[in-house]
């Protein structure tokens, strides 16, 4: 679980970014990576490996790991880490290989 | 470490698919011959190609050879004790458009006028049910269904671990610097010392014409960088391996759901400094192909590029056979893209020239005196691989 | 149609070194591109400096707010700046005129794109060095240096059962970072094995005379008076328990297991401690994909124990063309990384005709010698906090490879059947070959092998890496153009604002 300092917590109501996450709504701050947002709503994993179907989540935030990535969109493969939120974002996890296919 | 005896009744200068094939029959006929590799086995071509294992689409001198090839590979675990990844989902080619169609259906009467039936024509229907992912626009093509592809470097590993238990030596990382013969023996001048054989084998890829060149008869074989991409795992939704037909591509997915793609755009390469620079636009023609051939890859991603260092030669075909210059000197190189099938047949001809002088299959069309001025050109039917 | 950019330079990443050199190149008349990866300036150990949530200076300390001086002189330069940018190659030969510079693919916005440069500065900097210990995968635990760029970028800090682990001045800095904000986390576990402090100390005299001496005890002693540690900490388990719950959704997946708690052993006594999040760190290795990449050479690092670039004393490589500024280059720290960014770019603005040696060498003289001040004492940091071998070197199911999910008695395993080197260990067990291109396995591996053979990781290799260094999507490949007669747009200086 990761909390907001009180300095980010008031820049978040100030003008918060409405996404969805897994189809529930969260709030989260403009600048935010998907990767912190998911964080910052208590999930610390965000997808399914591909070989044994296990949890991972967001681990280097830097871009260079690709274990934060999630569905944003409709889009696989999306690096958490690496996009900010924008509103109505819809983000999903991320179903290793048994993703469904369009 | 045991030490290397410097002789051996056979001396194969390259460890890669058709070295290390080479040197599983000849111990299978008893002969123990030493592999000298200036790498690591399946280091170039051998073990980054497409893993291709067909008998589609061959030019119409390798397909008496291609077709003996695939009865070992149907029984490959009996010759290797593996199973190589070799999975048999058929190969495919595409006809994009009417011209693709009639190049096809040309390839197909030319396939039948000299009595061969294994490509079997399918229209339209019958692609997109063997290929639900493929664009609805497709117009039909030609398939083996026996074909299928396999793990390169796993299976060019298995030759050479079942040529060695058979009693084949390898060493790598040693460069063959100077051949000479003298007093009815190959003397192999290298950076680790002299080795001498009263055979010799030139297994040396896309370096093979440097012998050939030491032996007076020099071949026009070019280093090439066929590029290949493969992407991260995807859902399964595809079986045979596809080629294109006006265009180039090789498109397969493999059994853990990465996607492989080439089709023999080159990169780049130095074949001194064994480096490669790949292509991106070609590349991205590659990726248009795939793209329109199969819309959902748009969203694929691509994890890794890469191009082997490879040796084509002009007429799209290898040198196969005794060499024209020297006794007791046997060439099997310049396999142009397309060598990986041909591996396990190609080493039982050489083995067989050696151990007893002939070989059922027709090489004659691989000769390399075809290349030398006054040789009768052949009538090629060339096909891209 | 996209555009095909050109410049005289490139630079590649906007941490404290690109930041500099492109600075310092645009300032001698180059023009100069900066291009990043991230939204905005800083690379990692300045992140998010402009956009911060985080206006109370204290907290994160007056090291990190340093960074902003790299800022104006940069917006003054008239270097251009390419934010959000990732690139995935850089060709030489295959470009159409090869004579002229580098062909560089980028992707923006999932668009690719290509630009032309006549030389190339990478400044990628340095990643977390692997820290493979049982349950690494696990969801909770994650680097010291992810949290950090959370605290920075979002304002975020970890709640209850914060565990840090692992060694070097990371750890304590980001503890204190925490304190200030008023968060204490629940024990820092120090790895860092007891008489390595007396080896160290060898090389002492370097480090009392640097400025890191004054600001690392005062940091010091702050943790210590209210962070519980442990120290002399041999072993570490990162153990699963139950998914937590939260906004989960309805899952398939057999296995619900994320991080439950930590189990270490220090002075011969082992502790179990529950535990949301663990944060791990054992120093940090350059970023050597891009440079490998593209052609230079590298060496292994005794003392840092990892692969480096080889490079002259201007950042310099064996590809004409190629230079490295920062820790891309070697290990040697933030305050390091703008002098010698600015090297770089003194030598590329004499190599582009902007500046004789002579004066070359006379504008170098200030950053060179500031650079030196700025290592004094890294011999002894680089000593005491080298990462210990139980933490480098794991065994059974411990993960090496994290991408392809390969265990540490397989790749032991695979060296004794016949794979010597890392690209055929990579061609036989696909470790290497995941999306992160070996940047969390490498070291693991050249190590792995070098100790199962008994011979010296230089002796072994390293990964044979090619380009796309990111991954892109096919359909950004498939919309690069065709031929270089697109439109030329030639990159100018700015005008100062």
């Amino acid at each position: 679980m990761f909390n907001r300092l009180p300095e980010a917590q008031q820049a978040l109501a100030l003008a918060p970014v409405v996404v969805t996450i897994n189809g529930e709504t969260v709030r989260c701050r403009a600048g935010d990576s998907v990767a912190a947002a998911l964080l910052a709503a208590g999930l610390n994993e965000c997808r399914d490996t591909a070989v044994k179907d296990l949890p991972r989540g967001p681990f280097c935030l830097m871009g260079i790991c690709y274990d934060c990535l999630v569905m944003i969109d409709d889009q696989p493969n999306q690096q958490g880490c690496m996009i900010p939120v924008r509103s109505g974002m819809k983000i999903e996890r991320q179903q290793g290989a048994r993703e469904v296919q369009a | 470490m045991t030490e290397h005896a410097h002789t051996a009744p056979v001396i194969i200068i390259g460890g890669g698919l058709h070295g290390s094939s080479t040197a599983l029959h000849l111990a299978r006929a008893g002969v123990h011959a030493l592999v000298l590799e200036k790498n690591y086995i399946a280091r170039h071509a051998s073990g980054v190609n497409a893993g291709g294992v067909r008998t589609l689409s061959r030019h119409l001198a390798e397909v008496p050879l291609s077709l003996a090839s695939r009865e070992i590979w149907l029984k490959i675990r009996d010759w290797v004790d593996d199973d190589c990844g070799f999975d048999q989902n058929g190969q495919m080619r595409v006809a994009e458009d009417e011209a693709d169609v009639a190049t096809l259906r040309t390839r197909l009467q030319t396939m039948h006028e000299h009595g061969y039936t294994h490509e079997e024509w399918i229209d339209a229907d019958e692609v997109r049910a063997i290929v639900p992912a493929i664009t609805p626009s497709i117009q039909g093509g030609l398939i083996v269904r026996a074909d299928g592809s396999a793990d390169p470097y796993r299976t060019t590993r298995a030759f050479r671990f079942k040529a060695q238990s058979l009693g084949a030596r390898v060493i790598e990382g040693i460069q063959v610097l100077h051949l000479q013969r003298s007093a009815g023996q190959w003397q192999v001048q290298t950076d680790q010392g002299l080795f001498t054989a009263p055979i010799l084998v030139n297994c040396a890829g896309a370096w093979a014409d440097k012998i050939a060149a030491q032996m007076g008869e020099p071949v026009p074989l070019d280093p090439v960088g066929p590029m290949m991409l493969v992407t991260t795992a995807m859902p399964h939704f595809l079986d045979p391996v596809v080629l294109g037909t006006g265009r180039p591509l090789s498109f397969k997915q493999r059994a853990n759901g990465t996607v492989l793609i080439g089709g023999g755009r080159l990169a780049y390469v130095d074949r001194e400094r064994d480096w490669s620079e790949l292509d991106f636009r070609q590349l991205a023609q590659g990726a248009r192909t795939v793209c329109d051939l199969f819309p959902h890859m748009k969203q694929s991603v691509i994890s890794r590029g890469w191009a082997g260092i490879e040796a084509q030669m002009p007429d799209g075909i290898p040198v196969i056979g005794p060499s024209s210059t020297e006794q007791d000197l046997y060439h099997a190189f310049g396999f142009s893209a397309h060598g990986f099938q041909m591996g396990p047949i190609v080493g039982k001809i050489t083995s067989d020239l050696i151990t007893t002088g002939q070989t059922a299959l027709p090489i004659t069309p691989f000769s390399i005196a075809r290349f030398q001025t006054g040789a009768p050109s052949l009538t090629q039917e060339h096909f891209h691989g | 149609m996209i555009a095909t950019t050109h410049c005289e330079l490139l630079v590649v990443g906007a941490g404290p070194a690109g930041l500099a050199a492109a600075t310092t190149a645009a300032q001698h008349g180059v023009a100069t591109i900066l291009l990043d990866e991230q939204a905005a300036p800083g690379g990692q150990i300045y992140r998010a400096m402009t956009s911060t949530p985080i206006l109370d200076r204290k907290i994160l300390g007056e090291d990190y707010w340093h960074g902003e001086s790299l800022l104006e002189p940069f917006k003054q330069s008239g270097a251009q700046y390419l934010p959000g940018a990732t690139v995935w190659a850089v060709a030489q030969m295959t470009v159409a005129d090869a004579t002229q510079g580098f062909e560089v693919g980028y992707s923006v916005g999932g668009e690719a794109r290509m630009l032309h440069a006549k030389q190339i500065v990478l400044a990628t900097g340095a990643q977390e060095r692997p820290f493979p210990i049982p349950g690494w995968t696990l969801p909770g635990v994650m680097t010291a240096g992810a949290a950090q760029v959370l605290l920075k970028s979002s304002g975020l800090v970890p709640g209850k059962g914060t565990i840090l682990a692992g060694c070097g001045p990371l750890l304590y800095l980001i503890a204190w970072q925490y304190l200030n904000a008023g968060i204490k986390v629940d024990a820092l576990l120090d790895t860092t094995p007891p008489g390595r402090l007396g080896k160290a100390l060898r090389h002492a005299w370097g480090f009392l005379t640097s400025p890191y001496l004054v600001k690392g005890l005062k940091l010091l002693r702050e943790v210590k008076a209210q962070v519980r540690i442990v120290k002399g900490v041999t072993a570490l388990e990162a153990l699963p328990g139950d998914a937590q719950k939260g906004h989960a959704q309805e899952r398939n997946a057999q296995n619900n297991q994320a991080l439950q708690s930590v189990r270490f052993t220090a002075g011969g006594r082992t502790e179990t401690l529950a535990a949301t999040q663990l944060l791990l760190h054992q120093g940090v290795i350059p970023n050597i994909n891009l440079a490998q990449a593209v052609g230079v050479e590298q060496q292994w690092n005794e003392l840092l124990l990892c692969w480096e670039p080889k490079v002259d004393s201007w950042g310099g490589t064996n590809v004409p063309g190629v230079s490295i500024a920062g820790d891309g280059g070697g290990i040697a720290g933030a305050w390091a990384a703008e002098h010698r960014g600015r090297l770089s770019a003194l030598q590329v603005a004499h190599q582009l005709g902007k500046l004789t040696a002579a004066q070359r060498d006379a504008a170098s003289a200030a950053p060179r010698a500031a650079f030196m001040r700025a290592v004094q004492g890294r011999e002894f940091f680089d000593t005491l906090y080298q990462a210990p071998e139980q933490f480098r070197l794991p065994t059974g199911d411990t993960i090496v490879c994290r991408c392809e999910e390969i265990t540490a008695a397989q790749v032991r395993e695979t060296v004794s059947l016949g794979c010597p080197g890392p690209n055929q260990m990579k061609s036989f067990l696909r470790c290497g070959m995941g999306p992160c291109q070996g940047r969390f396995c490498s070291v693991t591996v050249t190590e792995l092998i070098a100790q199962e053979r008994n011979v010296t990781p230089q002796e072994v290799g390293h990964y044979r890496l090619r380009f796309p260094t990111k991954p892109l999507t096919l359909g950004e490949l498939a919309a690069l153009p065709q031929t270089d007669d697109s439109k030329k747009a030639v990159i100018r200086l700015k005008k100062p604002v």
